[in-house]
């Protein structure tokens, strides 16, 4: 059988797989009856109901006719995995380096996944960034965030 | 007269130095966050949380309510100018204004969008003020299976928000109910799914979803296209005033514009998006030249916009006679209301009446001070567009990164962002809409619980949803919603495969 829809084909597999997953950890919690349902009541039952749609959507974009066979295209690996990484450090960072630091290596990575680094464009957003950032939350909203270092404290 | 006096101290509250400020700053940042892609209500809203525990409640909700209304105008503007929606609802604004832009018209076209919103402003007040009491009434004879029905409802109005597949929208929906799954349950106190992480049995904070999702995911889908097509494009604005031929043409699509959106707005759920693209429809029917549409039809501007504000403003009704949230907005003023200590519903106005008169009036002033903020500031927030995306994605990224931060003083919830950032690239991908998701996941948690009382309260009798009248009135609304939507939908099918067979 030939895939029609690939993008819908993709997306009612992973919400049958998602429905089943939940429906299965929903059995670890007490079921209950319909006068007293438990936890895992609710769970269960829409952990069912999302696997029957998601098999409707597997099965029409398998069946239902489209133009162009809906392709889900290239992914854009790079900015995919340097934004993504970015925030993680930038997590990572923040309680132990500080605003000083964290901040300019977020600009740097982020500006990164854009394509070539400009470094003039770095240094000047890093910055401006950076000293806005302490004077709208640190100064102005009260926030507690790191600002320097956790060694130089 | 009662409704004058419950004004009167409405006014009285308002009218005061702080609260004149905080809406005044309210409305600013809105504007401000309205005009910027990728910073949308939610996410200042969000940002801002912890900053009002310093507040008292009234100054803080009148800041929060005009950040959500000036986000309604500033949308616009970015729609009309650049043709980029600052946020969901101006989606349809953008169909004409941009079109009038580039036949530089976009002052017109501007200040009709600005004059609409104002007049619709005005309306949904006085609705507001009229109707907010007698519907309180009736929140007082919502029981579980009421709640739960209305719940239903609201979230099949939700799929409204998705423009693709009726059927994938259904499944966000009910992804979303599941990730609000991740909790401690209130009834046994058991904690679900949550793999003996302590931070995932208090449930995953919303404000991490909605950056995940909406934030990250569209900085990486936009870095994902070719570099040319990422740089936003500005042009002058020529001539501010709407020409008299404008007016005449634009009048009547304002006035229905405004009565469709206050009728919509009340609907959980749909709000003022539903009632936007609504109105552009009618719009379309009716015009005796439907053929100017999507080519700079004035109308087609200045009804969705008033319909937009309308339903902005009355979607109030739900969350203030309530407490149950229409939209995402709405569920993180009803977290800020339970920060401040007060808890949303039907008793707020009997408890609270200087906060609840004192909200209402505070709209109308704020309307007020938009008109007033956005038409001579058009020229600022163009300029502001000239920022280049390279300087822009960077810093709408650290804003995210610090408000993830602050919402517990924690990295463990910009790690999980990360992980959610990544499913948002998935369902752009895909085409899987994440409004719905979002919806689903801030009911989830409420619908649950009123499904298991109502069970409760009926011995586990499932009939008691259509045997109660209010319930059952619900329930056909939604099925009845259900089916309009599909009805094109079906018939594009079945015309698809008759095609097939010739």
């Amino acid at each position: 059988m030939k895939i029609k829809s690939q993008r819908d084909f993709v997306a009612g597999l992973a919400f049958i797989v998602v429905g089943l997953a939940f429906a299965w950890g929903a059995t670890n919690y007490s079921f209950g009856s319909s006068a007293r349902p438990g936890p895992g009541y609710f769970p269960f039952g829409l952990g069912i109901i999302l696997a029957i749609i998601g098999a409707v959507i597997t099965f029409e974009a398998l069946t239902i006719e489209t133009e162009d066979g809906e392709p889900i295209g290239d992914i854009a690996w790079r900015p995919l995995l340097i934004i993504l990484g970015a925030v993680g450090v930038f997590g990572f960072l923040l309680p132990r380096a500080g605003m000083v630091i964290s901040i300019p290596v977020l600009i740097t990575m982020a500006s990164a996944a854009a394509g070539r680094i400009r470094w003039l464009d770095v240094v000047i957003l890093s910055v401006v960034l950076t000293l806005g950032s302490y004077m709208a939350f640190v100064r102005g909203l009260d926030l507690v965030i790191p600002v320097w270092p956790s060694f130089l404290q | 007269m009662d409704l004058l006096q419950n004004l009167a101290l409405g006014f009285e509250t308002t009218l005061t130095l702080t609260n004149l400020i905080y809406a005044f700053m309210g409305c600013l940042l809105g504007t401000l966050v309205g005009v910027l892609p990728g910073l949308g209500p939610t996410a200042t809203i969000a940002m801002l949380l912890p900053s009002i525990y310093a507040l008292d409640a009234t100054p803080a909700l009148i800041m929060l309510a005009g950040i959500y209304y000036g986000s309604q105008y500033g949308g616009s503007t970015t729609a009309i100018l650049i043709n980029v929606p600052g946020e969901a609802a101006s989606v349809v604004t953008a169909l004409d204004g941009y079109q009038m832009a580039r036949q530089g018209r976009a002052g017109p076209a501007l200040a009709v969008s600005a004059l609409g919103s104002f007049f619709a402003g005005c309306v949904g007040t006085i609705i507001i003020a009229a109707f907010a009491p007698p519907l309180t009434e009736l929140a007082f004879k919502f029981g579980p299976a009421e709640y739960f029905s209305l719940m239903v409802l609201g979230l099949i109005g939700a799929v409204v928000l998705a423009s693709g597949s009726l059927i994938k929208a259904v499944a966000m929906i009910i992804l979303g109910l599941l990730l609000g799954q991740i909790n401690t349950d209130v009834i046994s106190g058991v904690p679900r799914f949550s793999f003996d992480v302590p931070e995932l049995s208090d449930g995953i904070n919303f404000v991490v979803i909605a950056m995940g999702l909406f934030g990250f995911g569209e900085i990486i889908a936009n870095l994902g296209q070719p570099a040319e097509q990422r740089e936003v494009f500005t042009k002058d604005v020529k001539g501010l005033w709407p020409s008299k031929e404008d007016f005449k043409e634009s009048a009547p699509a304002v006035l229905r514009g405004t009565v469709l959106g206050s009728l919509l707005g009340v609907l959980p759920g749909g709000g003022s998006l539903l009632a936007s693209f609504a109105s552009y429809t009618l719009e379309k029917k009716l015009s005796p030249t439907p053929e100017k549409f999507g080519k700079g039809a004035i109308q087609g501007v200045a009804g969705p916009e008033s319909a937009n504000n309308a339903g902005a403003q009355t979607s109030f009704i739900p969350m203030l006679t309530l407490g149950i949230p229409p939209n995402a907005v709405m569920a993180l003023m009803v977290g800020a209301m339970t920060i401040k200590g007060i808890q949303p519903g039907p008793q707020v106005m009997s408890s609270n009446p200087e906060l609840f008169w004192g909200l209402i009036t505070s709209m109308w002033i704020g309307n007020l001070m938009l008109v007033i903020l956005n038409l001579p500031l058009i020229g600022i927030w163009i300029r502001l567009l000239t920022v280049p995306y390279r300087f822009l994605f960077p810093a709408i990224l650290l804003f995210c990164c610090i408000g993830l931060y602050t919402l517990n003083n924690n990295n463990f919830d910009v790690y999980l962002s990360v992980l959610f950032g990544l499913l948002g690239y998935v369902f752009y991908k895909l085409k899987c809409e994440p409004a719905p998701l979002l919806l689903g996941f801030i009911l989830g948690p409420m619908m649950e619980e009123n499904l298991r009382r109502a069970l409760l309260l009926s011995r586990g009798n499932w009939g008691d949803f259509v045997t109660r009248p209010l319930s059952a009135t619900l329930l056909g609304m939604a099925v009845l919603m259900l089916v309009i939507m599909a009805l094109p939908n079906l018939r594009r099918k079945r015309e698809e495969a008759f095609q097939d067979a010739e």
